[in-house]
């Protein structure tokens, strides 16, 4: 059964695969394998750099049905640096940061160094350890895709809306409204 | 004092729902107790040795009568008629149902209070000098620039799942009484090259496991700049403090890890790229937030001296210790700041009754329009009181158990709640602080003896700052039996150090022989005008060590 997340708002399937996902699906169904978006790991991305940025992808190394370049996706452990990724960060449609338990935080800044500092523009999603009381304050951070427990996707539309103001200017991209501010709504200059 | 707007309103309902909605799942099974946990403490609600226990936030101290009443309501209609003051400008109440804290902190919204971020890995409520805006040798009164870190570090979104808790202190007058620095930030108002104002910025500074007394980061900020240089300071923590180790996750261990130059480096190169962005300071929102603190308004008075009575007639010895050690000058000629103290000999240190707070409301409204403040060592304060009113004062306050004249002196204790109510501790301190009580009821000894700082913890968790305490006293378990570990040489002002352990740690019943023990040293080897403090600085511990081991106690 196709990943549901909530997207922008919205709950929808996902159309990404991780690259373990991908391996799998190629065996079971080969057609459409190498043309889902793929998502590596940090280690994938850095072990195999030179095929990924220069290659259209993964398997033949042919283009996928439409001609398009495969789109790419990464994850970030908490460890990493988002400067890490800065030379192939054009590359990416998606960047993830994996949150390995309830009071892992630093993903928090990775997003809002992404798209405050680095301006990605991408889908910045929040995978791992990722609970509905949680999504305000990612989206606020610029997260706008959740990989959440099924249990609480239900919950996880009203959640983002669970405060209607703040005091902080930040990014609210991933927020469904724009949430009227103290400090005046200038994003950090660089 | 600080009035919500329609934000803060907002933010702090929305919060009230937030925590009903997840009371209700976790009571209905939807949230396991460990998803739970993390939600719940992080709105000041743990689970303690009897019941839960709720912490409310006293922003920088600062309470009106009317929120002094709900928090007696809460107590009366919650709890057990009684709540807690804490060394960080908090009340806990030791004995709500979980079930009923929604409604608590929907009673506490309605006054404009809160319970966010009491507990949990995040900025905790901002603390400050309880004697801000009276003190005479003030720079400038800290509160405007604490309601603008207590705006800016609520929810934050970034800084809400830190390594550890962070705690931040902010002082205006050259003395510190809010214990900067043993504070993660200490921010100091102080004046700069150019005779403007603006900040010193500390860090790292700390208790518990680790005491570590907190260092300069920057000398001088100019004042727009505070909110963005706090945030590089969380912002590097945020990504380079330890997450594998509880006990090394605090911001002391970073900065004493790297160094105070390569922490400062970092910081600085952090907050080049963000100085100038979002959350500069304008000066209309620095006006705009000095125009919440503006002084009362004082009456044109003189100062006169309120022991003698109108005709002239002496108004007694006890009114006389009362004024002398619970009241002091304030910058306004014909006021004082008026202590309440919280530290009855047979009542643990810092707590207060419905009743009392009931009546402080209502003293407050008489006396000292209509507000009263929470300071850093469990007492209460009164900040702008008539000196000719004071006798008045003191006769209600005396009543209801509240004047006992100690403030500064040994039996003005610090103390946490220790093993009977607190799942951490080791040891008691509630009923060590009766004992000291017992054996030290003389009050020309503790005047004689003069100022003297005993501050006490029931576990290395250090709640009651043992560490920074003149005599400190630690809870220790030793085999099952609740010892003290003694530690004397510390202070928690601008001159703040560590104490020094005077040697093995002795039985509950001996605790009270052993300062006795300490203060003959002292009385012994003072010189004029030379505090306890003093003393052991100059003399070291090996003569306070050698009194304390020399024999077994007496009794």
């Amino acid at each position: 059964m196709p990943r549901r997340l909530l997207r922008n708002g919205q709950i929808v399937e996902d159309e990404w695969l991780y690259f373990a996902e991908a391996e799998a699906d190629a065996e079971s169904r080969a057609e459409d394998a190498d043309a889902s978006p793929l998502i590596l790991t940090f280690d994938q991305w850095q072990a195999e750099r030179d095929r990924w940025m220069t290659s259209e992808g993964r398997g033949s190394g042919e283009r996928g049905r439409t001609g398009e370049r495969r789109r790419l996706g990464v994850i970030l452990l908490p460890a990493h640096k988002v400067e890490q990724l800065l030379p192939d960060l054009e590359r990416f449609d998606l960047v993830g940061a994996e949150f390995s338990g309830p009071s892992e935080g630093r993903g928090y800044t990775q997003g809002r160094l992404l798209r405050e500092r680095w301006k990605f523009q991408g889908e910045l999603r929040a995978t791992g350890y990722v609970h509905r009381d949680q999504l305000f304050f990612l989206a606020r951070c610029g997260f706008n895709s959740f990989e959440l427990p099924d249990s609480d996707l239900a919950h996880a539309v009203t959640a983002l809306s669970t405060f209607t103001a703040a005091y902080q200017p930040s990014n609210d991209a991933g927020l469904p409204l724009k949430l009227p501010r103290r400090l005046p709504d200038t994003p950090a200059s660089a | 004092m600080y009035r919500y707007d329609s934000t803060d309103k907002t933010l702090v309902e929305e919060r009230v729902a937030q925590f009903r909605d997840q009371t209700r799942a976790f009571l209905a099974g939807e949230l396991s107790d460990d998803e739970f946990r993390h939600l719940r403490l992080r709105n000041g609600l743990y689970i303690q040795r009897h019941a839960p226990m709720l912490r409310v936030a006293i922003p920088y101290g600062l309470l009106s009568s009317t929120q002094l009443r709900t928090l007696a309501h809460i107590a009366r209609r919650y709890d057990r008629g009684y709540g807690h003051f804490t060394t960080r400008q908090n009340i806990q109440y030791n004995w709500p149902k979980l079930e009923e804290v929604p409604d608590i902190l929907a009673d506490l919204a309605r006054v404009e209070m809160h319970a966010i971020q009491t507990s949990g890995n995040c900025i905790r409520n901002t603390t400050s000098d309880h004697l801000a805006g009276v003190t005479p040798n003030e720079l400038e009164d800290p509160r405007p620039w604490c309601e603008i870190i207590r705006q800016w570090s609520t929810f934050h979104p970034e800084f809400t799942y830190l390594p550890r808790k962070f705690k931040i202190a902010v002082t205006g007058a050259p003395q510190d009484r809010a214990a900067s620095l043993v504070h993660d930030v200490g921010v100091h108002i102080v004046r700069g090259p150019d005779g403007e104002l603006g900040f010193e910025i500390l860090a790292g500074g700390g208790l518990g496991r680790t005491p570590i007394i907190g260092q300069v980061v920057r000398e001088f900020l100019p004042r727009r700049h505070l909110l963005s240089y706090l945030e590089a300071i969380l912002r590097i923590y945020n990504l380079e403090g330890r997450r594998d180790n509880l006990t090394k996750a605090r911001i002391k261990i970073l900065v004493k890890s790297l160094g105070i130059e390569e922490f400062r480096r970092r910081v600085e190169a952090e907050w080049e790229l963000i100085r100038d962005g979002g959350l500069t300071l304008d000066e209309a929102e620095i006006a705009r937030m000095r125009g919440f603190f503006t002084p009362p308004a004082y009456r044109s008075l003189t100062d006169i001296d309120p022991t003698l009575g109108p005709a002239g007639d002496d108004r007694g010895a006890a009114f006389k210790a009362w004024y002398r050690y619970n009241t002091v000058a304030h910058k306004i000629p014909g006021y004082r700041a008026v202590y309440v103290s919280l530290k009855k000999p047979d009542v643990p240190p810092g707590d207060a009754t419905d009743a009392q707070l009931d009546l402080l409301a209502d003293l407050a409204d008489r006396y000292s329009f209509g507000e009263a403040r929470v300071t850093h060592t469990q007492n209460l304060l009164l900040a702008d009181v008539e000196q000719n009113e004071a006798f008045a004062l003191w006769e209600a306050l005396d009543k209801a158990g509240l004047a006992t004249p100690n403030i500064g002196t040994l039996t003005d204790m610090i103390c946490c709640p220790g093993l009977d109510f607190c799942s951490l501790a080791n040891a008691g301190s509630l009923d060590v602080a009766k004992l000291i009580n017992e054996r030290f009821d003389d009050y020309d000894y503790l005047y004689d003896l003069g100022e003297i700082d005993v501050k006490m913890s029931g576990c290395m968790n250090a709640c009651g700052h043992h560490h920074v305490g003149a005599i400190g006293i630690l809870g220790v378990d030793k085999g099952g039996q609740e010892w003290y570990q003694i530690t004397i040489g510390g202070a928690a002002g601008a001159d703040a150090s560590l104490g020094s352990v005077i040697g093995p740690s002795v039985a509950k019943h001996e605790v009270a022989e052993t300062i006795a023990r300490l203060l003959d040293v002292y009385v012994e080897r003072r010189t004029p005008e030379e505090r306890f403090l003093d003393t052991v600085r100059r003399l070291g511990v090996k003569p306070f060590k050698e009194r304390v081991y020399a024999a077994p106690a007496a009794a």
